[in-house]
């Protein structure tokens, strides 16, 4: 295992589990996006992640708390909520039908607020920056 | 209040072998397998070679059984094709006394409904009332005699779950049993011992309504509580409810609540008693838990399913399933489906992801409650280790005559307290 990228690494651990199959879709080596991810006592954690992967697989798979993501991806329990920098919201797409009427439920909805799990990182995030709720519920 | 082995019913299951015998006769509706705890290999083979599985005779009629973690999954985030209406138990209600909550009811309505109700138990809410259920936990844990043989069910997990609503209520104690009357009343078939007769369980109805107007009337002029009734007495979204819609969300909570976490306050002594390796892992770290508690969750399985109604014709694992037909979503079996949950067969503390369970069913009606029934069962597991080195199942368990509601009526343990 040496060789390998820590990146890599971590996604042949995650290749054990099937709820993640959604991050494998990655092949070949690739431009490293960073994202910051703020607690919401402040606290920061800077990751790097593959383009391809979801920003709640970017945290999850780095060890970032506070996401939950119960569902694992399916847009189904909205435990992966962030708030994402007024000016990142652009880029990071369109809120889809599904994630609205989940983000719709929240008590801590905001203008900014995404499910993470719904935004793909792609090149063009890179140095991204979301905060997250007190809670996830 | 039927025992398993009187469980006479030609539909029953209990006996029969799950690996040979015809497999469109699997069915898993009736409750007698389910007292028996002998479901789970009918649930494996239906996983293993018929994962949508129809069942075309059974005491409630024709019905889907889905086994499978993503089939489940699947049916559970399609509330366009899998409707919560009628109801989301397998028999059908036709009855003018069913009160309207939005746990059977879809989009638009539900969604209005449940973001009225969901601040309540948002976690900002419970953190204030977190003190408040460490108190009532820490009292009755506080009275329980050491080396001598009780019953869980009644003395702890029956008295904490009636106590821990009135104090999310801030209900007067001294009456508290009446909430775990309402909530039986609430769910109860007519003439199956709770209640005569509809009439009597809206009588029920029309008590709880009058004794809980009282209290909003009492809050809402008073400085806003920590408790849930002053909470939707102030809170802007809720002061002008409806009688029937105050009833309708108050009952849902009461019984939302009520056997679920029970439940899971019994079940989880029974896994850790059956798995003394996992129990000594919690001795050696109680950081284990909040993580525990999941694991706990996912072990019961609370409520063993839920049902919905296909709207229109739909394909699913290969299978054509009509509209109208009744759609059963097997938590109880997706729970225990080792394809994306590694090793679930086996009841570990400190597995990995141990919040990826179906318990909470998934999508728009995903358990509003899950964070207070968590914070609930953790409170309990750390003032227990604070308190007993082991609580000793020391006698046959007995469990609930019910495919739906899954837990236990008798559990006779000992206390030994930390030497
Ligand atoms: C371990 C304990 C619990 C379990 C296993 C559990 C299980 C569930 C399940 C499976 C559902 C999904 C219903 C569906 O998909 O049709 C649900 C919904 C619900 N639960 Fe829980 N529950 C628990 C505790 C609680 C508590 C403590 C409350 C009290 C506040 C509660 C209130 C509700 C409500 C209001 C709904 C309806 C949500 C909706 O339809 O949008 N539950 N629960
Ligand atoms: S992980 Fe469940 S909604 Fe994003």
């Amino acid at each position: 295992m040496a060789g390998l990228h820590a990146a890599e690494r971590s996604s042949l651990l995650l290749r054990r589990t099937s709820w993640y199959r959604s991050a494998l879709e990655i092949k070949g080596p690739r431009f490293m996006v960073k994202i910051k991810f703020i607690e919401h006592s402040g606290q920061e954690h800077d990751v790097e992640t593959n383009p391809g992967a979801s920003v709640m697989i970017a945290a999850v798979s780095n060890g970032v708390p506070g996401i939950d993501a119960d569902c694992g991806g399916a847009c189904s329990c909205a435990t992966c909520h962030v708030y994402v920098d007024q000016e990142w919201l652009e880029k990071t797409g369109e809120i889809n039908p599904t994630e609205e009427a989940m983000l719709s439920l929240s008590t801590d909805r905001k203008d900014n607020s995404r499910l993470s799990c719904q935004i793909q990182v792609t090149e063009d995030l890179d140095g991204l920056v979301v905060t997250m709720p007190e809670f996830q519920f | 209040m039927t025992d398993a082995s009187a469980d006479q019913s030609k539909w029953s299951m209990v006996g029969k072998d799950p690996w040979t015998m015809p497999i469109e006769k699997i069915d898993l509706s009736h409750p007698g397998i389910w007292q028996a705890n002998e479901f789970l290999p009918f649930m494996e083979r239906l996983r293993l070679e018929d994962p949508v599985h129809y069942c075309a005779e059974s005491a409630v009629g024709p019905y889907w059984s889905i086994t499978k973690y993503k089939d489940i999954m699947q049916v559970d985030t399609s509330p366009e094709i899998f409707s919560s209406e009628p109801t989301i138990g397998i028999v059908d209600t036709y009855d003018e006394y069913t009160l309207p909550s939005f746990i059977s009811m879809d989009p638009p309505k539900h969604d209005e409904q449940r973001r009225i109700a969901q601040p309540v138990v948002a976690p900002a809410n419970l953190k204030r009332l977190e003190h408040l259920i460490r108190q009532r936990v820490c009292n009755i844990l506080d009275e329980l005699p050491l080396e001598t043989e009780f019953d869980w069910v009644k003395e702890v997990s029956i008295e904490l779950t009636t106590q821990m609503l009135a104090t999310l209520f801030d209900f007067p104690f001294e009456s508290r049993h009446k909430l775990t009357f309402w909530s039986d009343a609430a769910t109860a078939i007519p003439g199956a011992g709770v209640v005569a007769s509809n009439e009597e369980r809206w009588a029920a109805m029309e008590e709880c309504l009058q004794v809980f107007t009282g209290l909003w009337n009492e809050r809402v002029n008073a400085e806003p509580g920590n408790d849930l009734v002053s909470m939707l007495a102030h809170g802007e979204a809720t002061q002008n409810m409806s009688p029937m819609e105050y009833l309708g969300n108050i009952i849902l909570l009461i019984v939302g609540g009520n056997d679920t976490t029970r439940n899971s306050i019994s079940g989880g002594v029974m896994a850790l008693n059956e798995n003394p390796a996992e129990y000594d892992k919690l001795r050696a770290d109680r950081s284990i838990i909040p993580n525990m508690v999941s694991e706990i969750i996912r072990w019961q399985t609370p409520l063993a399913y839920m049902r919905r109604t296909a709207l229109v014709d739909t394909e699913l694992g290969g299978k054509q399933i009509k509209a109208g037909d009744k759609v059963v979503m097997w938590y109880a079996s997706g729970n225990q489906d080792s394809e994306v949950i590694d090793r679930a067969d086996e009841f570990l503390i400190d597995r990995d992801k141990a919040r990826q369970h179906l318990s909470f069913g998934f999508g728009l009606h995903r358990c509003m409650g899950n964070r207070l029934a968590e914070m609930q069962l953790r409170i309990l597991w750390e003032e227990i280790m604070q308190r007993f080195d082991m609580v000793e199942v020391v006698g046959q368990p007995e469990r609930v005559y019910s495919s739906f509601v899954k837990g236990y009526t008798h559990l006779p343990v000992k206390l030994h307290g930390l030497n």
